[in-house]
């Protein structure tokens, strides 16, 4: 708890960060951010019975979660930026749920929304996260690229290599929550950083307000481009507000290294290339993340991160690495055998169509993914990532040969 | 969103000139009219129930524009809306409602004695005519801003008050969270289900939180008279039937909404009005009578003719598809209505309406035998 708690001290911006210390108590002495009392009960006419939402057809880690008890205790609280629970929890609301996946059902809106709400949000990180408990568990961050053992995979299965993750900027709120004038500041401090880069990673920002229809057909022909949040699940939490306003996509020249700024999260941070070799797109991505975060902090910010939740991003499905690393990978005759399924799981690993979540596998490609986000470190899943992809060719090899194969033995969490 | 401001609180910390959104791609009233100071004398109000201006134009920043119609932009949280920020309400509303100033008064009429015939447009034209406005109740939040809770109770009064109806008004209330299946096919069938607000123009304003908590349909037994619990508003109410007779369903438009009232108030509620803005809705194109009145009418041939824009806008028409606002007309059946809301009263509206489709038919007739009907241009009302 120390090592955190002066990190989060010798941050320039420490605003508001005093109350994931002590409670709502302490909070009201401890406020560094202007014009806001921390915590000051909302205005409610009616008893929190009343305002119960009704989860009887819900399935989402929110609706498995919140009880009418835990409602009541939390509902007349906010968090500095005067985030309520209330806000937290309408997508959950507003979506029952999703029919192949168990959606999380909540957004943070800051920071502070994990501690404040931590009644609901600790049960619902402990569901999502395979039983990691943040009041007991530390989360290891390791992002040191040379750990990782034979990340090149056989071309001949594995077309493209990927690994993402997020970043939030502390001191300001989250996107289901911040002003115009927050993700204004988001993108400046981003930008201002990006624009440090150097040698590989040199790169340009293309602002969604004023790209150009040649730079904007050229960003989808490279598959960078991403649109306005269209699934309900997003925009129910208030994300896609003021659309385009502050969003941009910013890429190096090589294009193997890609920042959206502004989208769920402050930043979404991607390294990819053609061709199996994970191995260097992992170093990539690792470099380049710890170059943006030495050319934030040379400007006095710094990202959101804590012992017991890793890096803090909108979704608590995203917590800890925020980490999907994967591959698109040939798998016709796997795909088609019934253990395949049994096979990912045990693995840790999960499937998804080549256009990202809620697509279809077209012509037997799969894009392969690590399972898991919390409790586990960034080189740890990954390396999990190159032994499943490694055991699902060998698999799809021997099937070629009309060998049979072996579903693994599950692979163990919380190591 | 309900509740706290502490939120609107911590935007007071950034200018005005940080906060103010990006207006340049945009076409729609609130757009034309929130410049920079506005914004910035605005943006530490509050109404009494925490709305604020960010929340009054969301749906306006999110949307930029319509196509074909000229979209609000903005939206009322509670009835204080209106008031608190009538710097930006006041030349909205005169901008949309053809000129109506800060200082007009609105008349209401709802006697139905006072409409001139309207009781036999041609029905080998008119195939349905139907009468639909909307009701809000007093100390309430509206629907981008209330709370489950207040959505709940504005459901269970109305329930409540709608079950005291008699006679041909006699009827059923259906929650569309508990409706059968059965329940559910009967309703599409008689084009009476409404479903979860898929515009964005809506969903940007918050109206469709919580869906389908709290919400539901009422019709009495002859499925004449219809009323839609807290979708776009706390009640929309709906008289319609088959056929041109327009003074029917206006009289039973009335009688059923003069009741309602009467039942509001025996429960110590009354609908939000005023003077100045007659019947208070959350979109300010909806105020004053908040009254829509239209035919299904058949006009394949003047529909074509080059004029058909300059009449309806001479008769203070409308035209839409038959699928309502944002459809097209298929087999050349059109959906006519009144154009305005606000400044004229429930019967002068509907008066148009008869006379103006009486005409469109004539016309009509004219055209399909091959006649001229350029005698019968009518003068801009």
């Amino acid at each position: 708890m120390a090592s955190s708690f002066s990190r989060i001290l010798s941050s320039k911006r420490h605003i508001g960060i005093l109350t994931l210390v002590g409670g709502s108590v302490t909070a009201g002495f401890l406020l560094h951010r202007e014009h806001v009392s921390a915590g000051v009960p909302v205005r409610r006419r009616y008893p929190a019975s009343a305002e119960f939402p009704d989860l009887r057809k819900h399935n989402n880690c929110m609706a498995s979660n919140l009880t009418p008890a835990i409602y009541a205790k939390l509902c007349d609280r906010a968090t500095p930026n005067g985030f309520t629970l209330d806000e937290a929890i309408q997508t959950g609301v507003d979506n029952p749920g999703h029919p192949f996946i168990k959606t999380v059902g909540m957004v943070a809106g800051d920071e502070e929304s994990y501690e404040v709400f931590a009644d609901l949000l600790d049960p619902v990180i402990k569901e999502r996260h395979n039983g990691y408990d943040p009041r007991a568990m530390k989360h290891p961050t390791d992002l040191d690229s040379n750990k990782i053992q034979s990340g090149h995979f056989d071309e001949r299965y594995v077309l493209s290599s990927r690994v993402r993750t997020g970043r939030s900027i502390r001191g300001l709120s989250l996107p289901p929550a911040c002003t115009r004038a927050e993700r204004r500041e988001v993108e400046r401090v981003v930008v201002d950083a990006l624009s440090g880069l150097k040698g590989d990673l040199t790169g340009k920002y293309y602002s969604l307000t004023q790209m150009t229809d040649k730079e904007q057909q050229q960003l989808i022909d490279d598959h960078f481009l991403f649109d306005k949040p269209v699934s309900p699940l997003l925009t129910c939490a208030g994300m896609a507000r003021d659309w385009p306003d502050a969003r941009g996509i910013w890429h190096n020249n090589e294009k193997t290294f890609l920042i959206w700024v502004n989208e769920e999260d402050h930043t979404r941070v991607i390294s990819m290339e053609k061709g199996g070799n994970m191995k260097r797109v992992f170093e990539r991505f690792c470099r380049g993340l710890k170059e943006v975060e030495r050319l934030i902090q040379e400007r006095g910010w710094e990202f959101m991160w804590n012992e017991r939740l890793g890096y803090i991003l909108t979704c608590p499905s995203n917590l800890g690495t925020g980490l999907r690393a994967g591959v698109h990978v040939k798998l016709p005759l796997l795909g088609k055998d019934p253990r395949f399924s049994k096979i990912l799981d045990n693995l840790r690993l999960q499937k998804r169509g080549t256009g990202g979540v809620d697509t279809a596998a077209v012509g037997g490609v799969f894009d392969i993914s690590n399972l898991d986000r919390l409790g586990q470190s960034e080189v740890q899943l990954v390396q999990t990532v190159i032994d499943g992809v490694n055991y699902l060719i060998e698999c799809e090899k021997r099937l070629e040969k009309g060998q049979d194969i072996k579903v693994p033995a599950p692979i163990k969490l919380f190591k | 969103m309900p509740f706290g401001n502490t939120h609107n609180k911590l935007k007071l910390k950034y200018t005005a000139e940080q906060e103010y959104p990006d207006l340049s791609q945009h076409n729609n009233h609130m757009a034309k009219v929130l410049t920079s100071e506005m914004y910035a004398n605005l943006r530490d109000k509050e109404t009494s129930s925490g709305f604020t201006l960010d929340d009054v134009i969301q749906t306006g920043v999110d949307n930029p524009g319509h196509p074909f119609i000229m979209t609000v932009g903005c939206v009322a949280g509670d009835e204080e809306t209106y008031e608190v920020f009538k710097d930006l309400m006041d030349p909205v509303i005169e901008d949309r409602h053809g000129g109506y100033k800060p200082t007009d008064k609105h008349k209401t009429d709802l006697n139905p004695d006072n409409l001139q015939g309207g009781d036999d447009l041609d029905p080998n034209y008119v195939l349905s005519s139907r009468v639909r406005t909307g009701r809000s109740i007093r100390g309430f939040c509206l629907p981008p801003h209330c709370s489950r809770g207040e959505r709940r109770t504005i459901e269970n009064l109305s329930i409540e008050t709608l079950a005291s109806l008699e006679g041909d008004l006699k009827g059923k209330y259906y929650a569309l969270k508990n409706m059968t299946e059965e329940e559910q096919q009967q309703l599409i069938d008689d084009h009476f289900l409404f479903d979860k607000p898929v515009s964005p123009l809506l969903l940007a304003s918050g109206m469709a939180r919580d869906w389908p908590d709290g919400r539901g349909i009422w019709h009495n037994d002859n499925k004449t008279f219809l009323v839609w619990v807290n979708e776009e508003d706390h009640l929309r109410v709906i008289s319609m039937q088959k056929g041109g007779n327009m003074r029917e369903v206006f009289t039973r438009f009335c009688t059923g909404l003069t009741k309602i009232e009467e039942l509001f108030k025996e429960r110590g509620h009354e609908f939000m009005w005023n003077e100045h803005l007659g019947y208070i809705l959350t979109c300010p194109s909806n105020l004053g009578t908040g009254l829509r009145a239209g035919v299904h009418v058949k006009l394949p041939n003047v529909s074509k003719h080059e004029k058909f824009g300059e009449i309806l806008k001479r008769l203070r028409l409308q035209k839409r598809g038959t699928g309502g606002v944002d459809t097209a007309a298929v087999g050349g059946v059109f959906d006519i209505s009144n154009a305005d809301r606000l400044g004229f009263s429930e019967v002068e509206l509907v008066q148009m309406v008869v006379d103006g489709v009486n005409l469109l038919v004539e016309m009509e007739k004219r055209l399909e035998a091959g006649e001229s009907i350029d005698d019968m241009m009518p003068e801009q009302k």
